[in-house]
Order: C-alpha cells, then structure tokens, then sequence
C-alpha cells in the first residue's frame, strides 16, 4: 500500500489564527494537486509557538462547533485527505494544552496533548500549558499510527510506547528553535532531532514523518528541515532547512514487512522481559536510599 | 531521495589537537555559510513584518557596523539601506574613509551628519567633563541622529552590538545599544571576524584594531585590558559552556583574569535588561505581562 503525504513547512504566525488557518486551507489546495492523501502542518500551526499570555486568547476546541475546526473538517472532506494539525486545546475545567489533531473525511479521528513540555533555557512551556497524560496509537485509513509533538520525542519512551501499541507510521511535529552554531553545517538542534528521528525508524523498523516550521519569533529562528524517515532508516526526502516548503513524498507502507523480515526487531521485543524489570526498577525506586543509590531516575516525576 | 532544496548529511570538521586554547577557538569557529543565511533572514523578517522596508545604521568605519550593513544589504537590497556617517570633531579620518568605502562598495543609501554641533551644545558646558561623559555624549547624540533619519526616512534603525561587548558592557545605554533589531548581537567578536572574512569585507575594515574612535587613539583592547581573542575564549566558557570560573581557568587561563571578565559580565546585566518596574498590581509589566515583541508586529 502506498501513501502520498505531504509535509506543509509553514510559517505560522504568532496569535493569528485566521490567517494561518489561511494558510492552511491554501496548502491542502496546493497539496491536493500533487496528490497528497496524508498532510501534515507543524507544532501549533494554527496558532504560533511562542505564544506567552495569547495562550488563552487562541485556544479553540477541535470540533465542529469551532469555525477554525469546521473549515479543517470541511476541507479533509471535500478533498478526501487527512490533515494533522497543531492547535492549543483547552478542556472544560480551563486548562491549556499543546495539541495535535488527527482529521479525516469530517472527522476528527485523534487528538494527542504534548506530554513533555519544555521549561528550560528559552522554553517556557510549562508555565502556561498542563502536560498529556496519554500516549496512545490509532487507526487510520493508511494503518495504525502514532502522533507526537516535538519534545515528546525527546524522550525515547514515548515512541516506544507507540510502538508497543501497533504504530507503523509515527507523525512527528515541531516549532523547533534553531540554536548551536558551531563550524558544523547544520545548527546543533537540527543535527540532534535528525540523528534520533534516524533512530527511531532504524528501531522501531517504521516510517518516521517529521514536519518542523519555519520562520521567526522574536529572535529565534525555526530550521524546517522537515523529512521522511523509511524503515531502513534511510532519509528519503529532506525539505531545505529555514524556507517554506510543500514536502511531497510517496511511501510503500509495505517495505515496513520487507524491512522486518530482514530485521524482526519488533518480533523480538521482549515485553515480558520489559513489564518485570521496569517494576523491579519502579518498586525500588518506590523506596530510595541516597546513599545507596547515587542515581534516582524518577524523583523528579510530579505526578 | 528527494528534496526540495539542497541538503548534505551534517559534517563537523574534525579537530585534532591537545592545545586547550586551539580547542577553544575550534569551539567558537562557526559556519559562516549558516550564520550568514540565518542572518540575512532575520533581517528581511524583522523589518517586513513592522511594515518597513528600510533600515537605518551608523557607519562607523569599524568591522561591526561594515558587516550589519553588508547583511543588511544582502537582505534587502542596498537601496533600502541607509548608512549614516557621524563624526565628531576629534574622529579620525580614516574612520570616516573607511566608512566611505563600505557605503561606496555596497551602493547603499548614505548620509554624513556630523554630531559636533550638538554634542558640544551640551559638553562646552561643563569645562571639567571627564572623557566617560563626553564619550557617552557622542554615543548617545548618534542615537538622536539614528531616531530622527528612523522617522524622516521611515527606516528602522538596525543595531550593531556584538555578543562580547554586550557581554563585558562595553556599550553606552541608550547610545550605541539602542535600535530596534540586533542581528549580530549573538556573535561574538572573533566570530564576526570569521563572518566578515566570508563575507569579503574590505581588507582595511577586517584588519584594522578595534576602536570605539570616541577619542583620539582609543582602542578597544587597550581600554578592555585584554584582547578579543582571549576575552572571547574565557566567555565562550563561561556563557555557552556553563563553566564555573573555576573550571574555565583550568583550561588555562589566569584565575584572576577569568574571575574580573566574570564580575564585568555581572556588573553591567543591568545593561541587558529592561529597568525594573516596581510591582503593585496583580498583573504587570516586566513581570507577568508577557507577550513576545512580535506581538506589536
């Protein structure tokens, strides 16, 4: 089975959701005429990254009551292709999330929350958002798949959980800053995110989409550099780093099986083995002596 | 593969030496291709997404002001670009020659106001005004003549800080600092040496020894104490690296160097920052208030 996915390097700007929903609505046009089945928008695309105290001016729900939402909806209907879009969501109890929406034929199919926010050196995320408490996969007309928003793949433990629950096509989107000159030619951020997206496709043996914005907040600026990942690990298309992009590529959802019957890594995952050693760890933890333990992995947890 | 632009698999070019001091300037090398791109963009974004079209900057003659009007240049074309010469009547004339030379290479819009009327109005005032004060006054009259061509020119006024002066405070609040964009602030010296050396900036510019030029034979490295290269060093450790000055001098450098370029930092932040504003009410500004500078934009 092949799919056609679009990757939408955008420009969102900041507060503006009327024009970025624009925007939006001109990239699906665009990307309906290369073919595009799946497109992608980045991190918090329909409303900016960097959004301080507008967080509670630009955050929408993602139904059809919302005209934002009702345009998405209308659009992955009336051009037969599924959206991903970035949003603040926001419950009934006023709390603010960065979230991502899964859209298709009308429908909204998923929605994920950040679960990691950053609130170190430029980042402040939480200080205005409340974290996801789910990592969760879902069905799609293209398979099963996994949604995660830029930090949350920081961390590796939230891939892997998609992994474990069925994923095979892993969504991954960003407002990722640019940051680290160094005489190397790429900014040391972009250098990491494309080194553990690598990885990630390399061990999970799964596609890897990463769609990354573009231009500039304030003083920082956000590298693009959006790209699909095969189940080699192999790059096979690269969007150029810091320019607005439509991002076209054509993947063969079956090299996932040709690639695991070279490598059955996900075959011989062992779970069991997984479940008992992270509750050995757990329970330990669960009773920390300082002087024994010079590491405790888990007191920083808040939960 | 495919790809809609040009892409090559990262590359850090490998440094092979047990010098400790060469690691350190391995450290601050940067790819100047990169930094020139992200650059030249910061520009055009910043000045079109406040409705200009323009800039306006002192030309001084030095390397910093010569390579924010090349950037400038190349973002928005040289004739968006207004350089203004403003000597004083002690500038050296080479200042002003060189200034020339980068308005003449690049085509730029240019202008020559000179700040002597003015500054004197106020400096003849006081016979007894120490050199401090008379430098400030000159820094402080090119900002008035910066702000007046920002609203007859309708041109914003682009600034030329660099990540070591504005680190060591080496700037005149309200002077030299003021402006409504900073594009080189995050480069310290000896990187925007290696920018300016890609960049093919006149040799006399690169070359020359850094002066603020606000009195006859001032230069930099003379006031500072120290030169760039060695200042740069120390705080490429103590900012990006997060030493401790501690660990920065055992890299190999003197403790008491290390520890008076660390106070210095600490002794002008007040130059980086916003005043403080005495907080009463539940919500307000400079303290929870907060919206990004783009928001107006």
């Amino acid at each position: 089975m092949k799919v056609t996915i679009g990757l939408a390097q955008i420009y969102p700007k900041i507060g503006a959701v009327a024009a970025n929903l624009a925007a939006h609505l001109d990239q699906i046009a665009v990307a309906k005429v290369q073919g595009v089945e799946l497109l992608i928008f980045p991190e918090l695309s329909l409303t900016g990254y960097n959004l301080q105290d507008l967080v509670y001016e630009v955050a929408m729900h993602p139904t059809e009551d919302d005209p934002t939402f009702k345009a998405l909806l209308a659009a992955s209907l009336a051009h037969d292709m599924d959206l991903l879009v970035g949003f603040v969501d926001t419950d009934q109890r006023a709390r603010y999330y960065i979230g991502s929406a899964y859209l298709s034929r009308g429908k909204v199919v998923h929605i994920h929350h950040k679960v990691y926010l950053p609130t170190y050196t430029m980042f402040d995320e939480g200080r205005y958002f409340a974290w996801g408490d789910s990592v969760a996969a879902f069905d799609t007309r293209f398979g099963r798949v996994g949604v995660l928003i830029c930090e949350d793949f920081w961390h590796a433990s939230p891939p892997y959980l998609l992994w474990l629950d069925r994923a095979d096509l892993f969504l991954f989107h960003s407002a990722s800053p640019g940051r680290g000159i160094s005489s190397a030619n790429t900014l040391s951020s972009a250098h990491w995110v494309e080194l553990v997206n690598q990885a990630y496709a390399s061990m999970f043996t799964s596609y890897v989409v990463h769609c990354n914005r573009v231009g500039f907040e304030d003083g920082l600026n956000f590298w693009g550099g959006s790209v699909v990942i095969d189940p080699d690990g192999e790059v096979i298309a690269h969007a150029p780093y810091f320019e607005e992009t439509l991002l076209v590529q054509t993947i063969d959802l079956n090299q996932i099986r040709r690639t695991r019957a070279r490598l059955p890594l996900l075959r011989d995952e062992r779970t069991g083995l997984l479940t008992s050693e992270l509750a050995r760890i757990l329970g330990s933890a669960a009773q920390p002596s300082r002087d024994a333990e010079p590491i405790h992995f888990f007191e920083g947890h808040h939960e | 593969m495919t790809t809609n632009g040009t892409y090559t698999p990262p590359v850090t070019p490998a440094v092979s030496t047990t010098d400790p001091l060469a690691k350190v300037d391995a450290m601050l090398a940067i790819n100047t291709d990169l930094a020139r791109t992200v650059l030249v963009k910061f520009i055009q974004d910043g000045v079109q997404k406040v409705g200009f079209q323009k800039v306006v900057l002192g030309i001084s003659g030095g390397i910093d002001s010569a390579l924010v009007a090349y950037l400038a240049a190349e973002a928005l074309g040289a004739q968006n670009v207004i350089g203004v010469r403003m000597p004083y009547k002690t500038s050296s004339p080479d200042s002003l020659n060189d200034a020339q030379q980068v308005i003449d290479t690049l085509g730029i819009v240019s202008c020559t106001i000179p700040i002597t009327p003015m500054a004197d109005g106020l400096i003849t005032q006081f016979p007894d005004m120490s050199r401090m004060r008379q430098a400030n006054i000159m820094s402080r009259q090119r900002m008035v003549v910066l702000y007046d061509q920002s609203m007859a020119q309708r041109a914003l006024v682009i600034g030329t800080s660099n990540k070591t002066e504005a680190l060591l405070g080496y700037t005149t609040l309200y002077g030299d600092s003021a402006s409504a964009l900073q594009p080189i602030e995050d480069l310290y010296k000896t990187q925007i040496r290696q920018l300016s050396r890609q960049m093919a900036l006149p040799a006399a510019i690169q070359h020359k020894p850094p002066s603020a030029d606000l009195w006859i034979g001032q230069t930099d490295e003379d006031e500072l104490g120290y030169t760039y290269e060695q200042v740069d060093r120390v705080l490429y450790l103590l900012v990006e690296g997060r030493y401790t000055v501690d660990e920065a001098a055992e890299v190999g450098f003197d403790r008491d160097f290390v520890a008076a370029v660390w106070k210095r930092v600490r002794l002008n932040h007040y130059k980086r920052t916003m005043p403080n504003v005495a907080k009463l009410s539940r919500r307000s500004i400079g303290h929870d208030f907060l919206y990004l500078r783009d928001w107006s934009g």
